[in-house]
């Protein structure tokens, strides 16, 4: 089992620790909800270790990024991130990633369970090419920030500006006489940063950082990958393995957006097909009557007939209503329709809504 | 951890609380702490009848669905429907008013393999 450099962090604040693509990581500290509510009004933080870090370097790196990723990346400038996905042939989504260009390398964040498939693929198309991957996943660390709060904070703690540091940018810095990388971005629907330090500093920083967020009014408190999951629900972001998978394409998961068909890319023409004859079925947000969670695989149906599958279920801390999110047929996706989730025999009446159910007011 | 002793405990983590042959049933504190936050608890109606070993009931989580599964099977002659508004009853006090069923037993013997609060404690701990 793989163990991220914030361990006995996670150990000595009593989490309790859980299998994750084979990392042990938190799921919780002190209650989902109560994590999850504190990020929508302070901040928290998030160690995020587990997630893939491959560093690409040569001069076919751009050439290859852009051949397997859907979206354009072969224009970013210097200390741009794009979320991304990577597909098959087939337009079968093998991940979703987010790219970075750094002055002399790229970065490319993967998630976990897809680190070693997407190592493979990589290397795969880079025969025969100038490029150079390293894998620091497990010599580097990788902590979120996220929450109204988290800005002013991390300003304070590192004693850096970030004024200037628009979405989906990343700044490196140093703090004595460490390196870091400072990307705003994140997994929770709420403003933050996510940093990627070396591991030796992040077990010197955590008797500090445990100090810091181990009292009743700390500001930043820890949160686990349980409210990670809920705050990336309510935002309408979607997680490998329920809105994500090989068994569908970009389009289908409804994440169009960041498919650029007007260049050449590994999945393209997939896409370009599936466009043109029309998608047969979609990823729809749903809001359910009542108060319970649908799951992921539960019925979706429509008078009767099954008609999809619910991806992702929650009831929403922060809106308080049964949330989720499901693939179903083109002919159901319109705001509006009325649908029902199938618990078991029983029948909970679902309306289909937009996505993300939660969106900070800017 | 509280175990209270004036009860049995089955291995999936329900306590029987016996009163003549009728049987009150809930989870125990500590599968309540596994679960995390209870956000729903679907009970059967008052009535209905069911076979030792099924389940009578769902407690939803915010991270997952598990089964409330009897050891007695009988009819059900009340339901906690507090739990409905208050669900959250079951992380507060699992053992007494996060009670969810109770059962007329037809036959309580299937009690007899279950644990005691001895038992369940060194199961659990």
């Amino acid at each position: 089992m793989n163990e991220s450099p914030l361990h006995s962090f996670h150990v000595k604040l009593g989490a309790r620790m859980v299998d994750f693509a084979g990392w042990s990581m938190p799921v919780m500290y002190r209650g989902i909800i109560e994590e999850h509510n504190h990020t929508r009004t302070k901040c928290s933080l998030f160690d995020v270790s587990h997630m893939g870090r491959l560093y690409l370097t040569g001069k076919d790196t751009e050439a290859l990024l852009q051949l397997v990723c859907t979206r354009n990346v072969g224009d970013m400038s210097v200390g741009l991130s794009r979320y991304t996905h990577m597909c098959r042939e087939d337009g079968g989504i093998l991940d979703d990633v987010i790219v970075s260009r750094f002055e002399d390398q790229y970065l490319v964040v993967c998630n976990a369970s897809n680190r070693q498939k997407i190592t493979d693929w990589l290397s795969r198309h880079a025969a025969g090419k100038d490029v150079q991957m390293t894998d620091r996943t497990m010599e580097t660390a990788m902590i979120a920030l996220q929450g109204p709060e988290a800005i002013p904070q991390v300003e304070k703690l590192l004693n850096i500006d970030l004024s200037g540091l628009k979405r989906y940018h990343f700044q490196t810095g140093s703090y004595f006489t460490f390196k870091y990388a400072i990307f705003r971005s994140g997994y929770t629907g709420e403003d933050g940063v996510e940093l990627i330090l070396p591991a030796g500093i992040v077990k010197l920083a955590m008797p500090a950082l445990m100090g810091m967020s181990n009292t009743d009014d700390a500001v930043i408190k820890p949160a686990g990958l349980g409210a990670r999951d809920s705050l990336r629900l309510e935002a309408g972001m979607p997680l490998y393995g329920h809105e994500l998978t090989e068994d569908w394409d970009s389009l289908t998961a409804r994440q169009g957006w960041c498919v650029h068909l007007d260049k050449d890319f590994i999945g393209a023409d997939a896409m370009r097909e599936k466009k043109e004859k029309g998608l047969t079925q979609k990823i729809v947000g749903l809001k359910l009557e009542g108060r319970r969670t649908a799951r992921q695989g539960f019925e979706v149906r429509a008078n009767g007939e099954t008609v999809g599958q619910v991806t992702s279920g929650v009831l929403s801390p922060t809106l308080g209503e049964s949330l989720a999110m499901a693939l179903v047929g083109m002919d159901h996706t319109k705001d509006g329709t009325q649908l029902s989730v199938q618990f078991g025999e029983k029948e909970v009446a679902a309306t289909v809504v937009k996505i993300p159910f939660y969106k900070l007011s800017s | 951890m509280s175990v209270p002793n004036d009860r049995k405990y089955s291995d999936s983590h329900e306590w029987y609380l016996v009163d003549g042959n009728v049987v009150t049933i809930g989870i125990t504190e500590f599968a309540a702490e596994e679960l995390t936050d209870i956000t729903y608890v679907e009970l059967p109606a008052v009535g209905k009848e069911f076979a030792a070993g099924a389940a009578v009931g769902e407690i939803e989580s915010v991270k997952a669905t598990s089964d409330l599964i009897s050891a007695i099977g009988g009819k059900v002659v009340a339901v906690n429907d507090e739990l409905a508004d208050h669900p959250e009853l079951v992380n507060d006090d699992a053992h007494n008013r996060g009670w969810m069923v109770k059962i007329e037993a037809s036959d309580l013997s299937p009690l007899d393999d279950l644990m005691d609060a001895a038992a369940y404690g060194e199961h659990v701990g």
